[in-house]
């Protein structure tokens, strides 16, 4: 039964445009619903559209209780023919645009606004620790509810055990997109760091420092997903899709997570879209922690498994550098912004290919690949998937 | 090797008390049953009764076969510690006064990947023996400890939160007339216990071994009849603030069923002890322990109720006894409830018929009040909540969790003197 992958249709005409980033707060007294009414109203704005050109709806977003994606139709005034609710946090860029792409390939809808935020009050990431998911409430939050540190920790230093990955490499990564979240003004991080003060920086949970992990804040994120004619009409610069991937739960067995589900379709990921690795412009990885960058660079064929050390330390990371990776300064220096943390990449991808990027743009990009990364439900993250856009610029 | 723990300084009455807090104590249904075990002190996990797969966390179906046939059972406890890391920072208010606390990845040897809490003396990637015990919340976790027994490794920072060790604590043992009470009190004195206070009804009246149980080192005798409301609001006065541990040894046992009775006296006195007489500990001792569940080296941590196994299911012969001991232990279960949260663990131990005067005439085996005593102490060091002891008792149980009904009625053609 089912022998291999069925060979996938490809994305042609299918265009993604407008990308929304509602500057991030550390702390808002707002709603998710505000953050999402915001990203809605920006992409209204930016686009030209009215509300009711808008027929398809993707939403993500962990802090929308009691509300759905059904609710914010009524909500916001829309009636749309095609709606989605996407759990996948992190996967949750890519999982949209896989479903939007595909809803207006087919026509089931024109034009999707694919919708990611969240609210942070103060005691608001401890409440979403405590009921997350039933495996890491039965199995892993007892154990001294470090949340994503703890779990992030103990992958961390397996993969430095298993491939001999050093703190400078987790290090140059963390400085490199500092670096680029000074030239990208919505960043939540505003001063330098070195190499230096990451080595010294305060334990968290071995050896898991301070600079390694993310700070939880409020933000939204949104773009769209129409067909190619419709964005020119509208006069709207857009990215075309080369290719994607999605898998869920890949390599159970691993007795601690050392590669991600990207591993199992990087061949087809590649292939469908013709294009090397070399010829990417820039990477744009889920960085909740910088290890899974480095699983992001590994498991997608950008080094060999277990080289990711020598291929960070050959490289320059910065989004001026021989490896743009995570322009606009990722969640490490930008903010984690719940859900909307897994349209961070792929709306800033989306900037740098529509030529809307500002001093961290990336010279005469054209092709960008933005990877996503979700949901630690006991020890490990399950979601994952990846995208490969070109620009359509001319 | 672990650092010895030291007596606790004298409590600086200046200083607030510390109020309990709690590890997460939220599970789902099918993880309570990982919970019920490790109250036992036992390890178990799902095991797919169609492949054998053992599974972990609890689910719904075995994620290999799609079989839902998935039953609870004790697996080896062996397994090899893969990943670690020392937490520094936490975001529950329990752990965040406790860091830095040490969690892992274990491979277990009957298959599952579980994460766990990390003994101080496990090396880097050693094998270790896994242990499944109730925490502060009342709910069962992993623990990993070294494979072999390593110096003063009861006294580790984490095993000490699962356990109830009374070493350097100071435990109330309410009657100390019988042999039982006496038994429990040398054992404790064995387990290092810094101050026993011994209760004694009527003291004028003698009783034996009174002299040598005045001898044992740390006994204070303490004039205490669970029977007068008085006689324990007034030792509770008194000690309620230090008391640690509080085992209840005074029973009220008598042969004979409801109509072998005229009136209700002797039911009355069963009821008096056995029943009122818990409650009148729970009454006056109960709120200071439960606020005392966090207070240092020797805070409060266990509350023993001993009660005999037919409190699950009446027995006629002792039909009057076993009534008031199931009303014990329903009230046992009421105070397992009013003390979640303050990390105070209610350890209840269900007997068979013990080796004394009131149960002479009925047939071996029997358990001896030394046996139990070593069980109480035992349970306590190795913070385990349900005890059932001797082969009667364990027999009881055994056909209580097949089904309830059908002991009943296999409990009504028992013979007198004859337990099942």
């Amino acid at each position: 039964m089912g022998q291999g992958n069925s060979k996938r249709a490809g994305y042609e005409g299918v265009v993604v445009a407008v990308p929304v980033s509602v500057p991030y707060e550390r702390f808002s007294p707002e709603s998710a619903h505000w953050w999402l009414a915001k990203a809605l109203a920006d992409l209204g704005k930016r686009s030209g559209l009215a509300v009711d050109d808008i027929d398809g709806l993707c939403v993500s977003s962990f802090t929308l209780f009691p509300d759905t994606a059904a609710g914010i139709t009524q909500h916001f005034g829309l009636t749309p023919r095609w709606l989605d609710h996407v759990p996948t946090g992190g996967a949750s860029g890519v999982v949209t645009l896989r479903r939007a792409a595909r809803a207006v390939q087919s026509g089931d809808a024109n034009i999707v606004a694919c919708i990611a935020g969240d609210t942070n009050h103060v005691d608001s990431f401890r409440a979403m620790l405590t009921t997350f998911s039933r495996f890491s409430q039965d199995a892993s939050y007892p154990y001294g509810s470090g949340g994503p540190n703890g779990s992030f920790s103990l992958i961390t230093s397996h993969h430095m055990k298993t491939y001999g990955t050093q703190r400078e490499d987790f290090g140059k990564i963390c400085v490199a997109q500092r670096a680029n979240a000074l030239k990208y003004p919505d960043a939540l991080m505003k001063s330098p760091l070195t190499l230096e003060q990451y080595m010294d920086a305060r334990l968290i949970a071995d050896p898991i420092v301070l600079f390694d992990c993310v700070m939880p804040c409020a933000g939204a994120e949104a773009y769209l997903v129409m067909r190619e004619g419709d964005a020119k009409g509208q006069n709207l610069p857009f990215a075309n899709i080369l290719s994607t991937i999605e898998r869920h739960n890949a390599f159970p067995d691993d007795p601690v997570q050392i590669r991600g589900g990207w591993a199992m379709d990087k061949d087809e990921f590649w292939s469908m879209a013709g294009v090397k690795p070399e010829q990417v412009d820039m990477l744009q990885t889920y960085d909740d922690y910088p290890v899974i960058s480095v699983m992001q660079m590994e498991d997608l064929g950008f080094c060999e498994k277990g080289a990711a050390s020598e291929f960070i330390q050959a490289n320059t990371l910065t989004y001026d550098g021989t490896f743009p990776h995570n322009t606009s300064g990722g969640q490490l220096s930008v903010g984690q912004a719940g859900a909307a943390g897994g349209f961070l990449g792929l709306v800033e991808a989306i900037r740098q290919l529509t030529g809307e990027a500002g001093d961290n743009a990336v010279k005469d990009a054209r092709i960008a690949a933005v990877s996503g990364f979700g949901i630690i439900n006991f020890d490990r993250g399950l979601c994952t998937g990846a995208v490969l856009l070109e620009s359509g610029q001319q | 090797m672990t650092e010895l723990l030291q007596r606790p300084p004298k409590k600086d009455p200046q200083k607030r008390t510390v109020l309990p807090t709690t590890p997460p104590s939220a599970r789902s249904r099918k993880a309570i049953a990982f919970s019920t075990a490790a109250a036992e002190g036992r390890l178990a996990l799902q095991t797919c009764a169609e492949c054998d797969h053992v599974i972990y966390p609890a689910r719904e179906l075995c994620p290999k076969c799609w079989s839902m046939d998935l039953q609870w059972q004790d697996i080896p406890d062996g397994g090899e510690l893969i990943a670690e890391t020392t937490l520094r920072t936490s975001v529950n208010t329990y752990f965040r006064e406790r860091m830095p606390w040490r969690i892992g990845t274990v491979r277990l040897d009957a298959g599952p990947m579980v994460l766990a809490h990390i003994h101080g003396d496990v090396g880097e990637y050693e094998r270790v023996r896994m242990i499944a015990r109730t925490d502060k919340s009342g709910q069962g976790v992993l623990m990993a400890l070294p494979e072999k027994e390593t110096a003063n490794m009861a006294d580790d920072k984490q095993l000490r939160t699962l356990t109830c060790d009374p070493k350097h604590r100071r435990v109330l043992v309410t009657d100390g007339r019988t042999q039982l009470g006496q038994c429990t009190v040398n054992a404790l004195a064995k387990a290092g216990a810094s101050k026993i206070f011994v209760g004694i009804a009527r003291e004028w009246r003698p009783y034996d071994g009174s002299a040598e149980l005045a001898a044992v080192s740390g006994v204070e005798l303490m004039p205490l009849d669970i029977t007068d409301t008085i006689s324990v609001n007034e030792l509770a006065a008194e000690i309620g603030g230090k008391t640690d541990i509080l085992i209840n040894t005074a029973e009220h046992v008598r042969p004979g069923s409801a109509m072998q009775r005229h009136g209700i006296l002797t039911a009355r006195d069963e009821m008096e002890t056995n029943y009122f007489g818990l409650m009148r500990l729970i009454q006056a001792f109960g709120p200071g322990m439960r606020g005392r569940g966090a207070d240092g080296d020797n805070s409060a941590c266990a509350w023993v109720n001993l009660l005999s196994v037919y409190a699950l299911s009446n027995w006629s012969v002792f039909g009057t006894t076993t009534a008031s001991q199931a009303a014990a232990y329903s009230l046992s279960q009421c105070l397992r409830g009013e003390f979640a949260g303050s990390g105070v663990k209610v350890v209840n131990v269900l007997f068979g018929p013990l080796e004394d005067s009131w149960r002479q005439p009925l047939p071996p085996p029997k358990v001896t009040p030394k046996r139990l005593a070593d069980a109480i102490v035992h349970a306590l060091r190795q913070g385990i909540e349900n005890v059932t002891l001797g082969p009667v008792a364990e027999d009881i149980v055994r056909r209580f969790r097949d089904d309830p009904f059908v002991l009943e009625r296999e409990l009504m053609q028992a013979p007198g003197g004859q337990a099942v």
